[in-house]
């Protein structure tokens, strides 16, 4: 058995096979997994806010979809991985309170979306929307995202 | 006033008081409910960062009831309520004579139950903000989410990540014959409204 790796609000983490990585309690926050599957190397970034807007937010570049994803895939690249051969699965951007107007759990998912497009990272499989909260578990061994929710029932994708 | 992080202790002592006084009208509310004594705990008003309120809030999977309303008016902001299963449980079964035991009982007219108890509390705080300051605020009817506490808290994280990660909480015990409830509200003034209402309170 592995490690657990655990991944925290506006952070980001790495690890190879047999170890696993989870981030708890996605809302409106974004976690992304991205795979290397000949490494067996993934990386899980969780990010709370589309992108960054000047100083004021500080300066954690963890925190922002537009920031978080292209670090990480150069900190992935250090470890060998070549950013063509990396996939990506993403969880979270779920709208817990209704809002008018475009709710940033649907901004998070849209900048995500356009990040990995940019920086083309093929977009193979996602649980997103919708208005509960989700905790993501990624097994780098078969490159699995398990889903687990408080009542909504878990999937594997 | 840039962040909640630039309060100094003055400020600090004097928004204590008025989550006191809220918690003592929410103290009032919640004996007529439960028909018995409501005692309260003097509330400890944080300034802390959203990984940490998770943690006192047990841990990012911990179910809660997020109970939010938006301030509007002279105040712009909003309120967030975070109660323990345990905690809303008590309430309905005394407000509606149930014997429920857990979030999966909860239906839609429990759901209401939930928002009229936001209503309460939240008018609770407001009347005493508005008390001391003579400031107009006005009440959003309640939205109500049953979920994980770190999914809930990520809306007032995410709102509010413009001004850093450090949000106002006020944590508050009331105890009620051998039940002790916990109650946890996040404050969340635009920082513009916070200003307004330092100043009205004479202590920008």
């Amino acid at each position: 058995m592995g490690k657990l790796v655990v991944v925290g609000i506006s952070d980001q983490q790495i690890v190879s096979s047999p170890d696993t990585l989870v981030t708890y309690a996605l809302g409106s926050c974004v976690g992304i997994c991205l795979y290397d599957n000949l490494r067996r190397i993934a990386g899980l970034a969780h990010i709370l806010l589309p992108e960054a807007f000047g100083e004021a937010g500080g300066n954690n570049i963890y925190k922002f979809a537009d920031t978080a994803i292209e670090e990480l895939i150069r900190s992935m690249g250090k470890k060998g991985c070549v950013s063509l051969h990396l996939t990506a699965k993403i969880a979270g951007g779920a709208n817990m309170f209704a809002t008018t107007g475009k709710s940033i759990g649907d901004r998070n998912v849209e900048t995500v979306k356009k990040e990995l497009q940019r920086l083309r990272v093929r977009l193979v499989a996602e649980d997103t929307g919708a208005n509960y909260g989700r905790t993501a578990l990624f097994n780098p061994e078969d490159g699995s995202l398990t889903v687990k929710t408080a009542g909504k029932g878990n999937k594997v994708l | 006033m840039e962040n909640y992080n630039n309060l100094n202790e003055i400020q600090i002592s004097v928004l204590s008081e008025i989550g006191n006084i809220g918690a003592g009208n929410a103290a009032t509310a919640l004996s007529h409910i439960l028909s018995d004594r409501v005692m309260m705990s003097v509330p400890d008003l944080q300034i802390i960062d959203v990984n940490r309120m998770t943690t006192i809030l047990g841990g990012p999977e911990n179910e809660v009831a997020g109970i939010l309303v938006n301030m509007t008016g002279d105040v712009e902001g909003m309120m967030l309520f975070l109660l323990e299963e345990e905690f809303i449980c008590l309430l309905i079964n005394a407000l509606m004579y149930k014997n429920i035991k857990s979030f999966a009982d909860i239906l839609e007219i429990e759901m209401s139950a939930i928002m009229e108890m936001g209503n309460i509390l939240a008018g609770s705080y407001i009347s005493a903000i508005s008390m001391m300051t003579n400031l107009d605020i006005r009440l959003s009817p309640p939205q109500v989410a049953l979920d994980m506490v770190g999914a809930i808290l990520s809306y007032p994280a995410a709102l509010f990540g413009s001004m850093g990660d450090e949000l106002l909480f006020i944590e508050e015990d009331f105890l009620s014959g051998e039940n002790k409830i916990k109650s946890h509200l996040l404050i969340m003034p635009e920082p513009k409204s916070l200003e307004i209402i330092l100043k009205s309170l004479g202590v920008s």
